[in-house]
């Protein structure tokens, strides 16, 4: 039986930018910007890292291919840099690389920075394009886009657990009035105003059933984090967070081209939430996890991980809603910094940015009073990458 | 003997009423007779036109014993890259074949069907299918643009268990220049409509069926059904008058419900004989184009037993009129549509991916486990179901003429099309099997989950920068 990552690493710094339609900012700006108060957070210089790792996905609409964008950015004094790609847990994977290089023993401080600079494209929601999942795929599978193949899950749901469409909308309505609740007191979320229910479920139809505040927004931003070794970290800080555990799940095909998954959840949603609570000791996620940000790309996404992580029960998730569990001052709350929903989605730095939450969170360092969740100890991030039928899904744990 | 062993037809779900058109173009001048055009659809063509024929033609009959398919044309996507080998390929017929294109003239229709008795009669194996298709561009307010309709038809030529034989034909050939259409051109020229009817419809059509009288010694009241095309309404009756047939002896011309389907014109009326026809009768067909080609056939008793056929009757009655020209516009391209920048991201065809992958993505082919039995698309290498796993024990496994059942389903308002939303899904097939499809031929608000479905052979996309017609497999609601 492998150890994992328990408690081998930890947190002693991160940066997050403001997310938004930045249009006077570059790629290599963000990367800058995330940086630099990832550095002053951790108290370590440049020279301090020993390594690091470079998560960006749609290279090709912003930085080019490989790492130099980042060394030659950061002006990183030929370290050894890795790019990570793994769709919407490229950020994590990037993460993940940093506290797997520590582990190791091969470093003793390691960097992981994600950007993505998604408005340069000049039209909205995510750069399409037939190759997105290959050749072969290019030639067979429908134009999807995000919001239709998460919309089919929502229409799954609904069949599955017999919810009208009306039903089913004011549930997911609910899950996103909650997460504009948050970005409304966020100064770094893109999206800042709070939204009704009656608002969010008057909006134009994207994809059917979801409309246009089911989906989240499409934003440029980056964030960082500095790892060390646990037994090192309080040399640089008295408060570092610990990471408790990483997994990811893929898809290997089960759920497009055989006949039994259900469409209704995401299996490796669960798969990898299994996984990250074995190694992090968890036996009760829904009692022991403080607080999440999850991948929240559409209400739907967010409803059903609320039932794949086990936070509510199976086809239950509309009574955790309806009762507030996930809101800010819930009982288990879920996206406080706004989610996905408000910062919208640059790809590259989406889980790092969650993880920056979780972490500011712990230290019981959230900007606002009112932000603030009381004495949390565990945080869980969770990042869902492709399609409900095909897919990664990331789980981090860390805590105190 | 030669003959024919069964038939089919296709004809697209819209239909534009004359009015339709009139009440947007007519201000330049053309009036037109009453009556409605079959419309293919934005993902609609000559050949996933031809391949829906096909595909009603053979049924259940298995595709190996097929030895040749003629496709039959005037509007053929690819002048160079044979269009009748990719209809075989999406019919997932055996590459051992012969395959031909017929072009250049609507008489091509009966010029495949021609070919093909003629093969038949000395071919050593299967039959030969004739797909004749047509879906022309007309330009917006021509006369052609009201005559004009889209639609298929297919003849499965062969030796055994006919439902028709072949008893005997006469053509005549003249470089008759009523339309033309100089290579790289988009539209067709027509000279003055007066001089087409009297000098060539009128003339041809009949001197080809006298021609066959004279060489058979028969008369014209011999023949239960006349087929002819009717590109003008009273000239059709004129040269009926001046064979001295019978008005009742004459097929439906479908002018009035389909239009002038071109090469299929012909074999979509013969078809509809056929499905009306009974032991012993004689049917004459002619084309038009160029000169006529006739041929005459006899029923036989089988034509008793035949059915399972959607064939030219059930098409008729199935469908939904498209009451905006702006939306056919649109889906010809002859009108600059906004799609968006997401519409203008290019698609680049990787052609020896295509070549390689040509089962899975044109005869929707996939594999079915041996050890497990589960059917999977596409080919997998090593199995998906779970339990099993087992690498590289796969048989192929056709797709294609399998029903299923919607999984799940959306309509995407992002997603670029000149006909949003876009409606697709995910289709568990009937006997196992799951994957993704865009969906054709509905409307988002008949969708439900559960709803069956069968698959139907579509234009994906034209890359005109490439000049590819890319094609694929799409589900719709299942036929009554």
């Amino acid at each position: 039986m492998a150890e994992g990552i328990r408690d081998k690493v930890a947190i002693i710094g991160m940066g997050c930018t403001k997310f938004g339609e930045l249009w006077n900012k570059s790629a290599e700006d963000l990367m800058v910007d995330a940086f630099q108060e990832c550095l002053e957070d951790a108290g370590v210089e440049k020279k301090d890292i020993d390594a690091a790792w470079f998560g960006v996905h749609f290279e090709e609409e912003s930085v080019g291919k490989g790492a130099t964008s980042m060394s030659l950015a950061l002006k990183l004094p030929f370290i050894p840099v890795t790019r990570t790609e793994n769709f919407c847990a490229t950020a994590t994977e990037a993460f993940r690389g940093a506290c797997y290089g520590v582990a190791s023993g091969a470093y003793d401080v390691a960097l992981a920075l994600g950007v993505e600079k998604l408005k340069d494209t000049g039209y909205g929601g995510l750069p399409g394009g037939p190759g997105l999942m290959g050749t072969k795929s290019a030639l067979i599978m429908p134009k999807l886009t995000a919001p239709g193949a998460f919309a089919m899950m929502a229409t799954r749901y609904f069949s599955v657990y017999g919810l009208s469409p009306e039903e089913g909308k004011r549930m997911l309505a609910k899950v996103s009035a909650k997460s504009h609740y948050n970005g409304a007191r966020n100064p770094k979320a893109h999206l800042r105003r709070e939204i009704t229910e009656d608002q969010i479920l008057n909006a134009p139809i994207i994809a059917w059933p979801l409309g246009l505040f089911d989906c989240c927004g499409v934003s440029d931003g980056s964030a960082a984090a500095i790892i060390t070794r646990a037994d090192m970290a309080k040399d640089f800080r008295p408060d570092p967070i610990n990471v408790k555990a990483l997994q990811v799940a893929l898809s290997p095909g089960e759920e497009l081209m055989y006949t039994k998954w259900d469409g209704a959840h995401v299996e490796t949603g669960y798969r990898a939430g299994v996984m990250a609570y074995e190694e992090a000791g968890i036996r009760n996620p829904r009692e022991e996890i403080s607080m999440a940000e999850v991948h929240d790309c559409f209400s739907i996404t967010e409803a059903v991980t609320m039932e794949d992580l086990q936070f509510s029960p199976r086809g239950k998730v509309k009574e955790d809603i309806e009762a507030g569990r996930f809101n800010l001052d819930g009982e288990q709350p879920v996206q406080p910094d706004g989610g996905l929903k408000c910062f919208g989605h640059p790809i590259g730095a989406s889980g790092l940015r969650m993880l920056y939450e979780m972490y500011k969170q712990l230290q019981g360092k959230a900007e606002l009073p009112e932000r603030q969740i009381k004495d949390p100890r565990l945080g869980l991030t969770h990042n869902m990458g492709g399609f409900p039928a095909m897919n990664i899904v990331s789980v981090a744990i860390i805590g105190l | 003997m030669v003959g024919i062993a069964s038939y089919g037809a296709y004809i697209p779900r819209y239909r534009m009423n004359h009015n339709t058109i009139f009440s947007a173009v007519g201000f330049l001048g053309t009036f037109p007779p009453p009556g409605e055009n079959a419309i293919a659809s934005h993902d609609e063509d000559a050949l996933s036109m031809a391949v829906a024929a096909g595909v009603d033609c053979l049924g259940s009959i298995e595709r190996q014993t097929i030895g040749g398919l003629y496709l039959a044309t005037t509007s053929q996507p690819y002048m160079v890259r044979q269009n009748s080998a990719l209809v075989a390929t999406a019919l997932d017929l055996q590459p051992g074949i012969r395959t031909a294109d017929f072009t250049g003239s609507t008489k091509s229709g009966t010029g495949a069907l021609l070919a093909a008795l003629d093969a038949a009669r000395g071919a050593t194996s299967g039959g030969v299918l004739v797909c004749a298709s047509d879906c022309r561009l007309s330009k917006p307010g021509s006369p052609q643009e009201y005559l004009y309709g889209d639609g298929a038809a297919a003849i499965l030529v062969g030796v055994d268990d006919l439902i028709a034989t072949y008893e005997g034909s006469y053509s005549v050939s003249y470089d008759f220049p009523d339309r033309w259409r100089a290579s790289g051109e988009k539209f067709e020229h027509a000279w003055e409509d007066r001089f087409i009817r009297d000098s060539g419809y009128g003339q041809f059509v009949a001197e080809a069926i006298s021609g066959l009288l004279k060489r058979y010694n028969m008369s014209i009241d011999e023949f239960s059904k006349i087929v002819y095309p009717g590109l003008y309404a009273r000239e059709h009756g004129t040269i009926a008058k001046r064979l001295g047939a019978d008005p009742s002896q004459l097929q439906d011309t479908l002018l009035n419900t389909v239009g002038d389907t071109g090469a299929a014109s012909p074999l979509m009326m013969l078809v509809a004989a056929l499905e009306e026809s009974r032991p012993g009768d004689r049917i004459m067909v002619a084309g038009f184009g160029n000169g006529s080609d006739a041929l005459f056939f006899r029923v036989t008793d089988r034509i008793d037993g035949f059915a399972g056929r959607r064939a030219v009757r059930q098409h008729l009655s199935a469908k939904k009129e498209l009451s905006s020209y702006e939306k056919y516009l649109a889906f010809r391209n002859l009108a600059p549509m906004d799609l968006g920048m997401r519409g203008e991201i290019g698609v680049r065809t990787p052609m020896s991916a295509l070549f390689r992958d040509r089962k899975a993505v044109l005869a929707l082919c996939g594999s079915r486990c041996r050890e497990c039995g589960t059917p999977q698309y596409p080919y997998q290498r090593v199995c998906v179901n779970p339990d099993c796993g087992a690498i590289d024990r796969m048989e192929e496994y056709r797709f294609s003429d399998r029903h299923g059942v919607v999984f799940t389903y959306t309509g995407d308002h992002l997603a670029a099309s000149v006909d949003p939303p876009s409606i697709y899904g995910l289709v568990d097939f009937d006997g196992g099997g799951r994957f993704w499809f865009d969906f054709a031929d509905c409307d988002l608000d008949s969708v439900r989950v559960g709803m069956p479905v069968e698959m139907t052979f579509r234009r994906r996309y034209v890359d005109e920068s490439s000049g590819v017609h890319g094609y694929s497999w799409k589900a719709m609601p299942l036929r009554a």
